[in-house]
């Protein structure tokens, strides 16, 4: 943690503090020169919960998809408990149009241990898990590393800097399974389960791993907690918008000429960010659609942006939400069926098979789906869509259920002419009654 | 069946979490790190050596999708065909794969030199196309450089 930010609120003028343009971060001598880990040595020079109370007043908001206040969060965990408690961290990152926590593992990998080690401290934890999925293999060798040059220089593990606190921190590699990111089916994951979510309540915080209370937050959630120690909440909490404050990582995909990950104050204009940061549409196409935050989100139409703006609130108004704020652009010609079809494909694939109506409905919906890719929909299969979207979202144990509900449901709001055309061309119209 | 030095590393691994059931993903990927994939004969082995049922691993191993339960080509390529990537041309670039090497996707080539997937979402939208191999990511694909991949993987 070195750049200090400019105070200005010019969103341009954003001086990046979770992934700077300093390449070397990574690099544990370099990151010390620049001031790191000085934010872990100010938390513990505080009070445990005078470090809670600092995250609770900065309004951070978790990273991983729900915008649940992460200070909050940690404060449900039990104080002065004789059983073990535990910190997750969640990098299973595999929410489609999502690449960011990917960038911190790469090129702030210091900043991210030294969030988990400030969290441990403020909720009295003494061994972490980072979970990352699988196929980040590459990337767990780096974190890693980092992991490893961190304990050399005795940040992790027994008495940290010469205090009485110590905590451990672990990678745990995931194996290929989207469900894994669910908070509790990560736990179970990690328990050396298969990766099925868990009923809640109890929620993680009474009832984690391996019976013990346990939170879980996201690596960009944890990334900004030596950001709000080494500055302030008051100084945090005035960066983008007031109820879902911060720099935000945001991930452009998709028929953008310039697709990146481009970090910023909350609150800035979707338009603008399509357009300044990742550089327009090729071909100064129109926009058709464009997908907010993640594949889970609900899908905007693209003559529907004016005045949308990258934040919790924002996007919650718009009818969608700002997830893992991984935004893909679909232009003019994009086949909507299509799209909407893989994606039911993937939650068809993903879910865990645990609870019926996601089971089975995500079975439905791809193949009312499909049908319509084929060409060989009814009219009443709109419908039908519809209705197996509806009998998911909110049934099942877990939100993949929703999740797997909301983009359907969000398409055929937003663009039910595109099923009905393809109704019309239908090979099978003649015998529609 | 597992080396001396990953058999150290299993004793190690034990001090990280407090009940050996833990052990079972990192394990598994010992065992498939080392032979390729996990055999039924590799399963058992884990569950002698973690005192877990052999049905629980089992049960563990057909879930993870990353875990190979039969053995498969030399080079895995993992071809992602979600949504950022399908936007930008992976239809495309998973026919011209197919073409190339002669098999379709979810088959391994009679060398087993190739198996040839599609993959979920890897991380990588905002450099798709994108393909994986094994641990490395191949991004920003044309035809072009899936040419001159596999060519040098020949
Ligand atoms: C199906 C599903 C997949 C999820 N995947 C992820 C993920 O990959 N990474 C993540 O941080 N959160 C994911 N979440 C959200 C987590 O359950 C949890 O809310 C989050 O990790 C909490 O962290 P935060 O409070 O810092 O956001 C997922 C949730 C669901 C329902
Ligand atoms: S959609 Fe292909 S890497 Fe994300």
């Amino acid at each position: 943690m070195n750049l200090r930010p400019s105070d200005t609120e010019q969103l341009n003028a954003w001086k990046r503090v979770i992934i700077p343009d300093d390449r070397d971060l990574y690099k544990i001598d370099h990151y010390l020169a620049h001031g790191g880990y000085k934010a872990l040595k100010k938390a513990l020079e505080m009070k445990p919960e005078e470090v809670i109370d600092e995250v609770k007043r900065s309004n951070l908001r978790g990273r991983g998809g729900a915008c649940f206040p992460t200070g909050l969060k940690w404060s449900f965990m039990p104080k002065n408990f004789d059983k073990p408690k535990y910190l997750c961290v969640n990098g299973d990152e595999s929410e489609p149009g999502t690449f960011k926590d990917r960038q911190i593992f790469e090129y702030n990998p210091h900043l991210l241990i030294e969030g988990t080690l400030i969290a441990c401290y403020a909720m009295g934890i003494t061994t972490a898990y980072i979970y990352i999925r699988g196929e980040y293999g590459k990337w767990i060798k780096m974190l890693q590393k980092a992991i490893d040059d961190a304990y050399a220089n005795g940040l992790v593990g027994e008495k940290i800097l010469g205090t009485e606190f110590s905590t451990q921190v672990y990678i745990h590699r995931g194996a290929g399974a989207y469900i894994c990111g669910e908070e509790s089916s990560l736990m179970n994951s990690i328990e050396g389960e298969r990766g099925y979510p868990r009923v809640k309540p109890p929620f993680p915080a009474q009832v984690g791993l391996w019976g013990c209370p346990t939170t879980i937050n996201n690596v960009e959630t944890i990334s900004n907690i030596p950001v709000i120690i080494s500055y302030g909440w008051e100084w945090y909490s005035k960066i983008g918008t007031a109820k879902h404050p911060g720099p935000i990582l945001v991930g452009v995909s998709g028929h953008v000429n310039n697709p990146g990950v481009f970090e910023m104050p909350t609150g800035e204009p979707l338009l603008e960010i399509i357009y300044k940061r990742a550089g327009g549409v090729p071909g100064d196409k129109g926009i058709k659609a464009v997908i907010p935050g993640g594949s889970s989100t609900m899908i905007l139409r693209g003559d529907q942006l004016e005045g949308i703006r990258m934040d919790a609130e924002s996007l919650k108004t718009a009818g969608s939400s700002v997830g893992t704020a991984g935004i893909i652009v679909m232009d003019e010609d994009t086949d909507l069926i299509q799209v909407i079809t893989r994606i039911a494909e993937f939650y068809y694939r993903e879910s865990c098979g645990q609870c019926t109506p996601c089971r089975e409905g995500t079975d439905w919906m791809f193949k009312i789906l499909k049908r319509f890719q084929r060409y060989e929909a009814k009219k009443e299969d709109i419908d039908l869509l519809l209705d197996v979207a509806n009998n998911i979202e909110g049934n099942t144990i877990c939100a993949l259920g929703d999740a797997a509900a909301w983009p359907v449901q969000s398409m055929i709001r937003n663009f039910r002419d595109e099923f009905e055309q393809r109704v019309q061309t239908s090979r099978f119209q003649e015998i529609v009654l | 069946m597992l080396s001396e030095s990953n058999l150290n590393k299993v004793e190690q691994l034990r001090k990280r979490y407090p009940t050996s059931q833990a052990l079972v993903l990192p394990v598994l990927w010992m065992v498939q790190e080392q032979e390729g994939y996990i055999s039924e004969d590799s399963m058992k082995y884990v569950a002698a050596l973690l005192h877990i049922p052999f049905g629980h691993i089992l049960g563990v191993v057909s879930f993870y999708t990353m875990l190979q339960k039969n053995r498969i080509g030399k080079h895995h390529i993992e071809v992602c065909t979600n949504i950022s990537c399908m936007l930008r041309g992976s239809v495309k670039i998973l026919e011209h794969i197919e073409q190339r090497l002669g098999i379709t996707v979810g088959e391994t080539s009679p060398d087993k030199k190739w198996t040839l997937s599609e993959a979920e979402c890897m991380g990588s939208c905002g450099t798709a196309p994108m393909l994986a191999i094994g641990d490395e990511y191949y991004e920003n694909l044309t035809l072009e450089k899936i040419d001159k991949l596999i060519d040098n993987l020949k």
